[in-house]
């Protein structure tokens, strides 16, 4: 493992707006409190805490859909892509799987017909779907297909990073082995690097290489996979392994 | 009709063309029936109306002072004498082969008495249809996901749908025409001599109508769009790169709009018979004016043809509804699939 970057973050503070009165008023709600962190080329980071604590939110802060309030978010590869938790919601109902795998590439415009349509059957075939999905829509597919559709949608425009939040979590089990296989296989195939979202310590135990632990938006404590399971430093480390037993 | 089934494979995709085909037949088969039987429930029911409130087409053209029996001679010479289902019978088969009748008040067939306020009528619920959805679309998506001036803009909304569309109509007319002059109110210019004059009229009348529905309309897009904004499938479309307007025209707006589009046909509905009330008020010599003459006149051929036209016209409207839903929304294609 190199320890060249594709990520890093520094002191990060970040939030959202909520809650609006008659006439608008909002406020500012703090999720993460000086967070930093970096993600190293071809590793796959963990990131757990128990839901409420920022994971999410840090996810979109990386992605710049929610806008830091201090601190630096530094990305050394394009703009990385996200998978979602939940595969039966994730897609919009109204396109066909060919759609939902071109529209990345439609958004950025500069890919002709052809080339779309190119990308599209070559990444249906590294998520080992066949091309007679390329017309279904996503409600005729089940949890694994659709999440296999969520991971090529997410990998048309061959990001280098990608944030996963809980993209298992929501499959069953035999399901969820299957596409962690499939995203072991990616890495290795396409040279990716993954920020790993969950709250499940089993599945992060089998997949990640490093792990940060997060409590009430800080990072508490981070390492290697065999340093936060089999000698944790922090309480609340302790305390969400012996939760996972 | 026999349809073929298809056999599902490992998972379902859409139904092949030639069983579409099939469906679309049998479908417009079972909407025209409906529709049909539609407008044949509506026109007895207004036939056997008529028998039931007092007075009917002799009384009203002899006045109150007629002797009994020069009331019998006229109701015998009217065909009146004879028991409804004879009546309603011999109408129906004067509709199914195109004859309306003749009016008792007017002594004219119904159908050149009408087609000129038809047009006009159906020209007047055109533009604020137009106006209803090129406004209260726009509004609805704009404002959805917009929290700024909530409150005021409730208000706004509420005032909108609760001012009824004769008031609006006296309001118009009293600024833009007695004020601003941009019009005579009581005085529709004839289409053919005043074309602009008359455009400018109907636009008014169409306004005064329009407003109520537009504040439904784009409550109801809005409350729809911002239901489909809060979704997964947008925060993905977000994270794939793209904007606002694109979520909302790829993503969001196909899935908000065909509840919006059975109600704006709903609304078509409603306009038509707002229009009655419409052509009161700004004088337009339409169908609902001659409506409402010939009910006093208890001219009945004439109430009967405008009533099946507007029964027609909602049957119509429904049909279009159903239609272009399915154009935008696959999962409600025939059969329902899915």
């Amino acid at each position: 493992m190199s320890e060249e970057l594709v990520l890093s973050l520094r002191h990060v503070y970040s939030g959202y707006s909520d809650g609006a009165g008659l006439f608008g008023k909002r406020q500012r709600q703090e999720v993460l409190h000086d967070v930093s962190f970096d993600v190293r080329h071809g590793e796959i980071l963990g990131l757990v805490g128990e839901s409420g604590t920022g994971k999410s939110t840090l996810a979109r802060t990386i992605l710049g859909m929610v806008r830091p309030d201090r601190g630096e978010v530094v990305h050394y590869t394009k703009r990385p892509q996200m998978i979602f938790q939940d595969p039966y919601s994730s897609l919009n109902p109204f396109y066909s799987v060919e759609w939902t795998l071109e529209e990345p590439l439609r958004v950025y415009g500069k890919y002709g017909r052809a080339e779309r349509k190119r990308r599209v059957r070559e990444m249906l075939e590294r998520v080992e779907l066949t091309e007679d999905y390329l017309k279904a829509k996503p409600s005729e597919l089940s949890g694994g297909q659709r999440q296999r559709v969520s991971i090529a949608a997410a990998l048309i425009r061959r990001p280098k990073f990608l944030i996963a939040d809980e993209p298992v979590s929501a499959l069953d089990v035999t399901i969820q082995a299957q596409i962690l296989d499939l995203l072991r296989a990616l890495r290795r195939e396409l040279d990716l690097s993954y920020l790993f979202i969950s709250h499940d310590l089993n599945v992060v135990y089998q997949l990640c290489d490093r792990v940060l632990v997060m409590k009430r938006g800080r990072i508490v404590e981070q390492g290697t996979v065999d340093e936060i399971f089999d000698h944790p430093k922090e309480d609340y480390t302790k305390q969400l392994l012996l939760a996972a037993e | 009709m026999e349809c073929e089934e298809r056999t599902d494979k490992i998972f379902t995709l859409r139904s092949p063309r030639f069983s579409e085909g099939c469906l679309l037949m049998k479908y417009a088969l079972k909407r025209a029936a409906a529709g049909l039987a539609t407008m044949l429930i509506v026109s007895f029911l207004t036939f056997a109306a008529f028998d039931l409130i007092s007075g009917d087409a002799a009384t009203a053209m002899l006045g109150t002072s007629a002797t009994p029996e020069r009331l019998a001679a006229l109701r015998a010479e009217l065909g009146l004498d004879r028991p409804l289902p004879v009546r309603y019978g011999e109408w129906l088969l004067g509709f199914f082969t195109g004859d309306l009748g003749s009016s008792t008040s007017y002594k004219q067939p119904v159908w050149d008495l009408i087609a000129s306020k038809t047009g006009l009528t159906l020209c007047l619920s055109l533009v604020s249809f137009v106006l209803i959805a090129a406004v209260s679309i726009p509004l609805g998506v704009f404002t959805a996901g917009r929290r700024r001036f909530e409150g005021a803009r409730t208000a706004l909304n509420q005032l909108g749908m609760a001012v009824p569309p004769f008031f609006t109509g006296i309001l118009l007319s009293w600024v833009f025409g007695v004020g601003l002059k941009w019009f005579t109110p009581g005085q529709f210019p004839d289409a053919g001599r005043d074309f602009a004059g008359a455009a400018v009229y109907l636009l008014f009348a169409a306004a005064a109508l329009s407003i109520p529905r537009i504040a439904m309309t784009a409550r109801m897009l809005r409350s729809t769009v911002q239901e489909e904004l809060g979704k997964d499938y947008v925060r993905t479309a977000i994270s794939r790169g793209n904007d606002r307007g694109q979520v909302l025209r790829r993503h969001v707006l196909k899935n908000a709009l065909p509840p919006v589009v059975t109600f704006l046909a709903q609304t078509m509905a409603e306009i038509v018979a707002g229009s009655i009330v419409v052509e009161q008020v700004f004088v337009i010599p339409g169908l609902g004016q001659m409506l409402v003459t010939s009910i006093s006149n208890r001219d009945y051929p004439v109430v009967q043809a405008i009533v099946v036209i507007l029964a027609f016209w909602v049957v119509l409207a429904g049909t279009a509804a159903d239609l272009i839903n399915q154009r935008i929304d696959p999962r409600l294609r025939l059969g329902g699939a899915a």
